[in-house]
């Protein structure tokens, strides 16, 4: 065979494989956020479907999920309505490329420009959260669509900032070459600092509460996504979560060591940190109340980003 | 992809608010919006329709609609005996079933002149304070739901089922009683219920109650949320005959467990709760705290119930004369009951004061200038029941 097919196949191969992880891993996400909320509320969460605690429960939600009718409000804006969720859903797929799930081994872990590839992606979910809010014509949509575009700038700046800093320790941009850094010593006791405002920023990046200000349920019914049902919903959904593990994989990564660790071979000690973000974001949602939106901003500006300022100086003073 | 949207002049707007909601043009191509919040919406607690004027996210102006629970208690009323109007009552506001009946109740024994036995009084200041912790702890909930937190909910909603036991275990249903009667209660609390009782008591004085205030209420961020928001000032709460937690939340101390003494409160030991600022953390911290005061009557109340029947004597048809109004303090504030008795069975003209419906009066005041977001605050702390707004 041309070695061209040979990588075009193993590329294929990969891509396969990570996508089969990302489906199951957004259903048992799903199924876990159930149980944890219903932990936390002194309930059971789902029991009933499949025997050991409702383990059938997360197929079933992905049926009802397909089967659902789908429904376009007559007045929204076709096409943009359309293909939010898709450009939603795109960029989650995307940042599986860069994760180093072990020692050379992911889909392009040693990718020399990881990092701004992390950073330049993850904001276009946002693009997808506008155009669902603009596309839909209702008015709570609206809102939230504005919401999450008045969010972006206050913690996407943060969260570089936080980044810069493990990259000057580092030396590099690339995921594989951080992890690899780390192999004495955690990036999190150094970098204390940008662990905090990366983990504030993330979980805003997320749109998780206490930052779930784009769907606030409360106020603006379900955001954007008040007028998708369905698959379409589903797949903001599928957005939601597979964030939500990548940024995990990605604050562990950068932080806590990635795959290093002993005993374990390195894909357990990847996947077990990863999950503890994964609890540690469920456990925070289900506990905090929801901060306003200009809570947020001034949280971002006038916290985050000076805090991230004066971490890249002193890692900068510590460097020299 | 259009980037136009129709002219908001075009909207059709509800020919019943008239003038009351206009889209404004604010200059530099900006104009205001009008949001229709409710009556389908998760945080207007029930069937509340808010018409709102909105300069991006800021309320320029805030149009309660009420009307979609519409019962006519008040018609419906006069062509019922007294006795069959209770059991309605309790629909009224159906989160405090309890002192409805006492109001109407205690109206009618004013006309007719029935003495109500002394263990019917203090079972019945039991129940109505008991129904005041479970009223509060669903404020409790659903105000973390309208901040955005979940799980107080279902915590509040764990401690509200105990309640709901022991309402079950003595009156017979969970939520809507038909319990009093016009001269003392239906029936004595089943033996042993005076012991749970009093370890649901304890359990909410050391478990629950801390907890929640761990949980929410100590949060920094509901703290912000709540601080300064949706003040009203002690004179503006007076005029609009504001009452309940409301008003007291304005630190007005004013009671009318306190002012009228409609049942023998004045021998117990208790405080009125007030805030000071008015603004929605003080409303929220007077129901927290009013929750340990009923706790604390209930634990006196129980040690001074006497024995002896709950029952008065009554005739088998009342046919007073005259007019009464009878208020007491309901969890949400001054509930009253106007009757006009012309000597038949039924009365000739009742009349139900609703403490929710003044309350919400104040809407349009309090949300001017605030954010969405504080706008459900503003609406959870007012505590509405739709039942009560529209009777």
């Amino acid at each position: 065979m041309p070695e061209w097919l040979v990588a075009a196949l193993w590329a294929v191969l990969k891509a396969s494989i990570a996508l089969a992880f990302i489906g199951l891993n957004f259903i048992f996400l799903v199924w876990l956020e159930r149980k944890v909320s219903a932990r936390i509320q002194y309930r059971v969460g789902p029991y009933r479907v499949g025997k050991p605690h409702g383990w059938l429960q997360l197929f079933a939600d992905a049926i009802k999920m397909f089967s659902k009718e789908d429904v376009m409000p007559a007045a929204a804006d076709r096409w943009v309505w359309a293909a939010a969720p898709v450009v939603a859903f795109t960029p989650a797929v995307l940042l599986f490329v860069i994760l180093p799930v072990g020692p050379n081994f992911g889909v392009q872990p040693d990718f020399n420009l990881g990092l701004l590839f992390l950073s330049a992606v993850s904001s276009f979910t946002l693009f997808g959260i506008f155009m669902a809010g603009w596309g839909s014509n209702n008015k709570y949509s609206l809102l939230g669509a504005m919401r999450a575009v008045a969010q972006l700038m206050a913690y996407e700046i943060p969260l570089v900032l936080a980044v810069l800093g493990v990259v000057m320790l580092a030396g590099s941009l690339s995921l594989q070459d951080i992890v690899e850094a780390q192999k004495d010593y955690w990036f999190v006791f150094p970098q204390f600092l940008g662990f905090i405002v990366f983990l504030i920023a993330a979980i805003a990046e997320l749109n998780r509460t206490p930052f779930d200000l784009a769907e606030g349920e409360s106020e603006l019914v379900a955001g954007y996504f008040t007028e998708y049902s369905g698959i379409r919903w589903g797949m903001f959904m599928f957005a939601e979560y597979t964030n939500l593990f990548t940024m995990s994989a990605i604050a562990a990564s950068l932080f806590f060591g990635g795959w290093n660790g002993p005993i374990l071979p390195p894909v357990a000690w990847f996947l077990i940190k990863t999950y503890a973000f994964v609890l540690l974001a469920m456990w925070i949602r289900w506990t905090l109340p929801r901060i306003r939106i200009d809570q947020l901003l001034d949280l971002g500006w006038k916290f985050l980003v000076p805090v991230g300022l004066f971490n890249i100086l002193i890692t900068g003073l510590f460097l020299v | 992809m259009s980037l136009t949207r129709e002219p908001a002049q075009e909207l059709q707007l509800d020919p019943r608010l008239g003038d009351r909601v206009r889209v404004e043009d604010l200059g530099g191509g900006r104009q205001t919006m009008v949001m229709s919040m409710g009556p389908q919406h998760p945080s207007t607690h029930g069937v509340l329709r808010v018409v709102l004027t909105l300069d991006g996210e800021t309320v320029v102006d805030a149009q309660p609609d009420i009307g979609y629970l519409h019962r006519n208690w008040e018609k419906i009323a006069e062509y019922m005996t007294y006795a069959m109007t209770v059991p309605f009552s309790d629909r009224n506001d159906y989160l405090a079933a309890i002192t409805n009946e006492l109001a109407l109740v205690q109206a009618v024994e004013k006309l007719t002149g029935i003495d109500v036995p002394e263990r019917a009084q203090i079972l019945r200041i039991i129940f109505s304070e008991l129904q005041r912790i479970t009223s509060h702890l669903l404020w409790f909930g659903t105000f973390g739901l309208d901040l955005g937190a979940v799980t107080p909910f279902l915590h509040a909603f764990t401690a509200r089922e105990y309640c709901y036991r022991l309402f079950e275990k003595a009156t017979g249903a969970r939520f809507l009683y038909g319990y009093l009667r016009i001269g003392g209660m239906r029936n004595d609390v089943p033996d042993g219920w005076i012991e749970d009782l009093l370890g649901f008591i304890d359990q909410l004085e050391r478990e629950y109650w801390p907890g929640f205030m761990k949980l929410l209420v100590e949060n920094e961020i509901f703290i912000r949320r709540t601080k300064g928001i949706g003040v009203l000032s002690r004179e503006d709460a007076i005029a609009y005959a504001a009452s309940g937690p409301v008003l007291r939340g304005s630190g007005v101390r004013y009671d009318v467990r306190k002012a009228d003494n409609y049942l023998p409160y004045d021998r117990f030991e208790w405080d009125v709760p007030v805030g000071e600022n008015g603004d929605v953390y003080d409303r929220a911290m007077v129901r927290m705290y009013e929750m340990l005061e009923s706790a604390k009557i209930i634990r006196q109340a129980v040690k001074e119930l006497p024995d002896g029947p709950v029952m008065a004597k009554v005739p088998r048809a009342i046919r007073p004369y005259g007019e009464v109004y009878h208020r007491v303090e309901g969890p949400r504030g001054e509930v009253g009951v106007y009757l006009v008795a012309a000597g038949d069975t039924n009365a000739y003209r009742a009349r139900w004061r609703s403490p929710c419906f003044v309350n919400l009066q104040l809407l349009p005041l309090l949300a001017r200038g605030h954010l969405v977001a504080d706008l459900v605050a503003i609406i959870g702390s007012i505590d509405i029941v739709l039942g009560e707004v529209d009777r």
